[in-house]
């Protein structure tokens, strides 16, 4: 049995002139939340779909649970879950019904089927209106279930395309307090794809940044700062004069300064001890309250590998 | 394959006659069609309704009727509603998919036509049978049934094709409205435009011929039309071609 979840190397899909996934490889393994960020239109999705075996790609190889998604796509299928892009439920049906039937598509045996689906309902506290029909529920609703959907026939791997689209920021919230809870519970794989820095800040232990097709940056959220990010000193107290400013700003560590309030923001150049800086400041009469170091947040690494040529 | 098929005409059939919530919906939804083909229409044309051959045209037409409306959903109305992708990336296969859909929509076209045809009978008998049980012969009963099955199969397996293309429900039923349309009248209007000689002499053929077997090439004939067109629809059923739709 193969240690990692999803193999890809070098993966390729062109649609006509356009080359919407640009020799892609990565390697997720199994257990972690890997989340796979980007910009609209950067071939999160594509990437999905072929992985599901929904496309077949211009050239390259891509192996799911060690299965190959050119020959094998029937197998991945089998054992995986999947919110895609949409809910992809069934409007018309009630809650129950849609579970109901892709248990039967699963082939979960009838006492199981039951059961788990009582499971899940229950768990995502919607097994009070599982009898309704699922047109009128919300769009927040509609998501839990169909994570519930995802998770129905226990896969070792979920994938999740942009969960939190579209939901109010409670929602949205609510909505990945349950993914943590239920991916903790049931100890799945998810590769996730978004464009919620939060989010993936939240949920996941492996971060990869898609721009245009092409892999930017991998790695855990920490890593992702230290590698994109300079690291800064936030310092809150009392008199920053322009002076001072203009002398940090002349050293060679400094990358730049900020000042907002009584708050100081000093981006380094690499990283190095804050007690130089302190002494500096002290010496030139700052009453310090509070000195605290830290990586730029996900969001300033995404904007950096987003923005850059 | 043929639980999987089951599968999806189960999720189907749920859809169709439960969108209106309830069991009393179905029977309100059915109720025109019963109304007009199994009762109004027998009561004025009286015994020969079941006496003659005229129930066997009824069969082979009327099948068609809720397959058109129906089957233009198939496929178009998962992808407008956004279900499409989702069922796409479950393990079911094409053809599970495809017969599961054609499956369904004939099978209800098939058993509407049943009812309608029961209603018709039980009307004939109450309003024109003055005591005397009036029955369809059995010919023209087993003989219907396949017809009906064929036609439903017919209209299910080009709606299917269509449906597979159309961007919306809407585009597909207007094209199948189409396609219904040049089923019933261009035979017709073929056969209008013959010769009169050739006419006459076609004529003279279907009525010296032996009913049964001009039944029986009907059916084998129908039976191959539906085969062809089902293995165009399943050439046509392609997971990727239908995301990239």
């Amino acid at each position: 049995m193969t240690a990692n979840a999803i193999r890809i190397s070098n993966l390729t899909r062109n649609f006509g002139n356009v080359r919407a996934l640009d020799n892609l490889s990565l390697l997720i393994p199994k257990g972690v939340v890997f989340g796979f960020l980007g910009a609209n239109g950067s071939g999160k999705t594509t990437t999905i779909r072929l992985l599901l075996g929904l496309l077949e790609p211009t050239s390259g190889h891509a192996e799911v649970l060690g299965f190959d998604t050119r020959s094998h796509s029937d197998k991945i299928r089998q054992h995986t879950g999947a919110l895609l892009e949409h809910s992809g439920l069934y409007e018309r049906l009630s809650a129950e019904d849609n579970l109901e039937f892709y248990a039967r598509v699963w082939r979960l045996p009838t006492a199981k089927r039951r059961s788990r689906i009582k499971e899940l309902l229950s768990n995502m506290g919607l097994w009070q209106r599982r009898h309704e029909i699922v047109g009128g529920w919300s769009r927040g609703m509609k998501q839990k279930l169909a994570v519930a959907r995802a998770m129905l026939h226990h896969p070792p791997l979920i994938f999740l395309d942009e969960p939190t689209t579209g939901l109010d920021p409670v929602a949205a919230a609510a909505l990945r307090d349950e993914l943590q809870e239920t991916v903790a519970r049931e100890g799945v794989t998810v590769f996730l794809t978004t464009h919620n820095l939060v989010e993936a800040e939240k949920l996941c232990h492996q971060i990869g940044v898609i721009r245009q097709g092409k892999l930017l940056a991998i790695g855990n959220p920490d890593q992702l700062r230290v590698q994109a990010g300079n690291p800064r000193i936030e310092i809150v107290g009392r008199g920053f004069t322009p002076k001072l400013i203009d002398y940090l700003k002349s050293q060679p560590l400094i990358s730049s300064t900020q000042i907002q309030g009584d708050r100081l923001t000093i981006t380094l150049r690499k990283q190095t001890s804050a007690a130089p800086l302190v002494k500096i400041l002290v010496n030139a009469g700052v009453e310090i309250e509070e000195v605290r170091k830290g990586n730029a947040s996900l969001e300033e690494v995404f904007l950096t590998l987003m923005e850059a040529p | 394959m043929s639980a999987d098929i089951w599968t999806v005409m189960w999720k189907e059939w749920r859809e169709l006659l439960f969108q209106r919530g309830s069991l009393r919906g179905i029977m309100l939804s059915l109720l025109p069609s019963v109304l007009l083909f199994g009762i109004i229409l027998p009561s004025q044309i009286g015994h020969f309704w079941v006496e003659s051959a005229m129930p066997l045209g009824f069969w082979g037409w009327l099948p068609m009727l809720p397959v058109t409306v129906v089957i233009a959903d198939a496929f178009a109305g998962e992808r407008e509603r956004h279900t499409l992708e989702t069922l796409l990336a479950s393990p079911l296969s094409e053809q599970a998919i495809l017969f599961g859909k054609v499956g369904a929509v004939v099978g209800y076209a098939w058993v509407l036509t049943l009812i309608i045809l029961l209603a018709g009978l039980v009307t004939v008998n109450v309003i024109h049978g003055n005591g005397k049980l009036l029955l369809y012969p059995l010919i023209i009963t087993l003989g219907g049934m396949i017809f009906a099955l064929l036609t439903a199969t017919l209209m299910a397996s080009i709606g299917v094709i269509v449906s597979l293309r159309s961007a919306t429900v809407k585009q597909a039923a207007q094209q199948l409205a189409f396609a219904s349309l040049a089923i019933t009248w261009i035979p017709l209007f073929g056969f209008s435009l013959l010769p009169t000689a050739l006419q006459t002499s076609l004529l003279e053929s279907a009525k010296s011929a032996n009913t049964t077997q001009l039944f029986l090439i009907s059916i084998v004939i129908l039976a191959v039309v539906d085969v062809g067109l089902l293995l165009v629809a399943m050439t046509r059923f392609k997971r990727s071609r239908l995301i990239l739709d």
